[in-house]
């Protein structure tokens, strides 16, 4: 009998090999392992940091800084001055610098992307084959090295501070920046923004409507076209009707008088730096390259038998695109695209290496090098970037959860 | 009745030529591009045609002289030798002190030529320098033995340049004869040899069920205390060979080294992430998410930088750190969570029949694992580790942020130089950087494109 046979050392056995217990064990073992270690890291740290007569705390975020920034967005926004602004600051206009260029960015790749994702699957020889040198130069070749190529082999050699070339009568680009008009918003503009506001709550009201009209009763509006022209009319005629309350101020450009007033005057009209040109010309091609793969590949995903399926149905090409290719190319396309989103603004942290005052290179670089509080000020720069990670990942979710095949 | 009227035909139709417009040149003009700008059937179609001609005759014109400059520069206008030793005056226009036209435009290669030794090599002593080469010959020899198709040994080539080849790489190029206190290396050796013991012990069952039900785990500690000791006795054996610091390394030499211990070092530890996050222990599996999102959701630039100011924080007192051991740190930490994610797709890939077999066989967690699971799923995600190494191979450029001067690092450099100071200077040396990096990357995404269509068919 097998009962009888029984030792005593099968009950050390069984719980040895009780999966529960094992596993309860193994998770306390390695947590365990994992603080201790984090414990002894914190200790070094705390002891190396006291020998060098550091301590820990954010209380430097309330000193002043002493450094220039190059003027750019987040020091207008900030009104950044030295002397006055303080290192959190300075951190502010590291994020909004930032988050100007990897919006800038992201739209051009976006744009430049889709095109050339497009171009690489027409039937058009010159356009293939345009599109398939775009995407294996641009993405064959390190992005930092785009970035220098950018800046220090076509910007650097554009004409000097003294002179420059027009793009348009009021647009023009030397060494030291690209001068455009600047937008002074006079009181009342912000009417115009209000009816902006309106007009978009009443395009998206009038396409729902429009859509359940059409489900319900069958009977085409063309809610997209009036939603449309909402949006544009609304806000002009209030502008219109407010006597235009919004000015340029244009960037005066001198070719004579003292040579060293020549040149574009400093403080009128908008000046974009060079760092800032070349960080996004460097981004949105590098990153439109893979969103042109991307494209690629969720327009080949599915399958010609839609395309057949539909055309049987009667719909047009036209409708056929837009019915039935794009929403389901649009599956596959955007959980990738949005972490290429996600790549771009981690890698506008690049700009360091020319010195775009971003993130990295005011807050990292800079203010590091003056105040030297290594441990609070990376833990600040990588919580900026995990929350935007975190952010595109939430994102992404929610999007797949809304996306999701419904099967029926 | 009988009829002579045939309603079927009794010779085959004669065989047509196809359509002119189907064949030859004809017939592919016809098919790609053509066809979509002649289509004047309609008025939406005509306009159609008319935009694909205006946007195809304006890529057209960008595309030839965007080409054409770029031939114009490399090649046509191109300065090729200085035999007289001019430098800079070899390539500089009259208005610059030299003797070639104002409106010359061209690439120096001179230039390039002068700083080779800087660009593969970086300081390396000169007369040390076989060394390197060794270095790259077994790593060349090794990846087109595994690329070339037919070649027998495969597998073994590979294990041979993850595990020995690194060894062999460290030995040459720093010199070896490391210095390693000699209780560090008895206790070593004390270790591997108890642990060995216990593992022929527990094998037999002579120590009870306890430690023979940890057997499995046993088994992989002694493997790699042995490889562990063995790896020390052979870094602190004095060869004979020059140390050269790793200061004096750059160029390809440090591009190579970073790319390639970064992908090396985190496969293991990808391997155990990936394992660590698909596991049925909650701890453990958060341990792992958290692990591997924290670095997936921070930019390289700052773990470069954390690397660079807060490891020398983190480690006990008095303990230095070498700039490029740092580096390499960081790099190794960042690509492991991205190489965990690739597993995790290869052993996601993997059908539950596997499991549920093995497990009927009997097999551990342990021995599913290391025999069913993870020989499969690695095969499966070669291109993906291709892929992550073809990102990390570009990454490495961001290690001139912290002063270290690889490719790119080495060539900006060497731009402070005066001797070759001209206006075409960066030009040139950012064209040939970038034709390196690119026949690199292009063909590692070529090969990486190959191995997932014939894993494909394979299936």
């Amino acid at each position: 009998m097998y009962s009888s046979g029984v030792k005593k050392s099968d009950l050390s056995e069984s719980l040895l090999y009780n999966p529960k217990i094992r596993s309860i064990s193994f998770q306390l073992i390695a947590l365990v392992l994992v603080f201790s270690a984090l414990f002894i890291l914190r200790n070094n740290t705390l002891v190396n940091l006291d020998a060098q007569g550091k301590s820990l705390g954010f209380g430097f975020l309330k000193d002043t800084s002493g450094f220039s920034i190059l003027p750019t967005f987040g020091t207008w926004a900030m009104n950044y001055q030295v002397g006055v602004s303080t290192y959190l600051d300075v951190f502010f206009v590291g994020i909004l610098n930032t988050t100007v260029v990897a919006l800038m960015g992201i739209l051009a790749a976006t744009i430049v992307g889709f095109t050339i994702g497009i171009f690489r699957l027409s039937n058009n020889f010159i356009l293939k084959t345009f599109a398939s040198i775009f995407v294996e130069i641009f993405r064959n070749i390190p992005l930092l090295l785009w970035l220098f190529i950018f800046y220090f082999a076509v910007l650097r050699n554009l004409p000097a501070k003294r002179d420059a070339v027009f793009l348009s009568e009021t647009v023009g680009l030397n060494i030291t920046g690209l001068y455009a008009p600047a937008p002074l918003l006079q009181a009342g503009f912000l009417y115009v923004v209000l009816a902006l506001m309106v007009s978009l709550v009443a395009a998206v009201f009038i396409s729902n409507w429009a859509k359940k009209r059409f489900l319900a009763t069958g009977k085409k509006i063309p809610g997209g076209w009036i939603s449309l022209a909402i949006v544009f009319i609304l806000p002009i005629i209030v502008f219109y009707a407010l006597g235009k309350p919004l000015a340029w101020e244009y960037p005066i450009f001198k070719s004579d008088g003292p040579i060293l007033r020549r040149g574009f005057q400093s403080g009128v009209g908008m000046m974009i730096v060079p760092e800032m040109i070349a960080v996004w010309a460097a981004l949105s091609l590098y990153t439109a390259a893979y969103i042109a793969e991307i494209v690629r590949s969720g327009i080949l995903a599915v399958s010609y038998g839609q395309t057949e399926a539909s055309f049987a149905l009667g719909l047009r090409p036209s409708a056929t695109l837009r019915l039935v290719i794009i929403p389901q190319a649009m599956r596959v396309i955007v959980p990738p695209l949005t972490s290429q989103y996600l790549n771009l603004i981690k890698n506008s942290s690049l700009a360091v290496a020319i010195a775009y005052p971003e993130l990295v290179s005011t807050f990292g670089g800079t203010a590091l090098n003056q105040v030297g509080k290594e441990v609070e000020m990376i833990f600040m720069l990588m919580c900026v970037y995990l929350t935007f990670s975190i952010l595109t990942s939430m994102f992404m979710n929610w999007f797949n959860s809304r996306m999701k095949l419904e099967e029926r | 009745m009988k009829s002579n009227i045939s309603y079927v035909r009794k010779q085959d139709a004669p065989i047509l030529p196809p359509p002119i417009n189907q064949v030859g040149i004809i017939g592919w003009l016809w098919r790609n591009g053509i066809s979509s700008m002649t289509n004047f059937s309609s008025i939406a179609n005509s306009a159609q045609s008319l935009a694909m001609i205006a946007i195809s005759f304006i890529i057209l014109y960008l595309g030839i002289t965007g080409i054409w400059t770029l031939i114009d520069f490399a090649f046509i206008q191109a300065i090729w030798s200085d035999e007289d030793e001019l430098k800079r005056l070899a390539c500089a226009t009259t208005l610059q002190g030299g003797s070639l036209p104002e409106e010359w435009f061209g690439a120096c290669w001179p230039y390039i030529g002068a700083k080779a030794k800087l660009l593969v090599y970086g300081m390396y002593d000169i007369e040390e320098i076989w060394r390197v080469n060794i270095t790259y010959l077994i790593l060349i020899l090794g990846i087109s033995w595994i690329v070339i198709g037919g070649l027998p040994f495969k597998f073994q080539v590979g294990i041979f340049l993850l595990t020995v080849y690194p060894i062999i790489a460290f030995i040459l190029l720093t010199g070896g004869g490391l210095d390693i206190e000699y209780s560090t290396l008895i206790l070593l050796l004390i270790f591997s040899f108890c642990s060995s013991l216990l593992c022929f012990l527990s094998s037999k069952r002579f120590l009870g069920e306890v430690i023979f039900s940890l057997y499995s785990i046993l088994n992989t500690v002694r493997y790699l205390l042995i490889y562990l000791t063995t790896v020390t006795i052979l870094f602190s054996l004095d060869l004979g060979l020059v140390t050269v610091e790793t200061e004096k390394w750059g160029g390809l030499l440090v591009t190579l080294v970073v790319a390639i211990t970064g992908i090396v070092a985190s496969l293991p530890l990808g391997v155990l992430l990936a394992l660590g996050r698909r596991s049925s222990m909650p701890a453990i599996r958060v341990l792992c998410v958290v692990f591997i999102e924290f670095w997936r959701g921070v930019p390289l630039i700052t773990v470069l930088f954390m690397a660079s100011f807060m490891l020398p924080l983190f480690l006990p007192e008095g303990s230095d750190v070498n700039k490029l051991l740092r580096a390499l740190i960081g790099v190794t930490l960042f690509s492991s969570a991205y190489m965990a994610e690739v597993i995790r797709g290869g052993l996601q890939a993997i059908p539950t029949g596997q499991y549920e077999a093995s497990s009927a066989l009997g097999l551990s967690y342990y021995q599913t694992s290391r025999l069913i699971v993870l020989p499969q799923a690695l095969v499966l995600v070669i291109p993906g580790i291709v892929n992550t190494f073809i990102g990390l191979f570009k990454d490495t450029t961001l290690v001139l942020i912290i002063s270290l001067f690889d490719l790119l690092g080495m060539i900006q450099s060497t731009f402070a130089d005066p001797t070759w100071s001209t206006p075409v200077q960066s030009l040139t040396g950012y064209l040939a950087v970038a034709c390196m990096f690119w026949v690199i990357l292009f063909s590692m995404s070529r090969y990486s494109m190959f191995m997932e269509k014939k894993l494909r068919y394979e299936h």
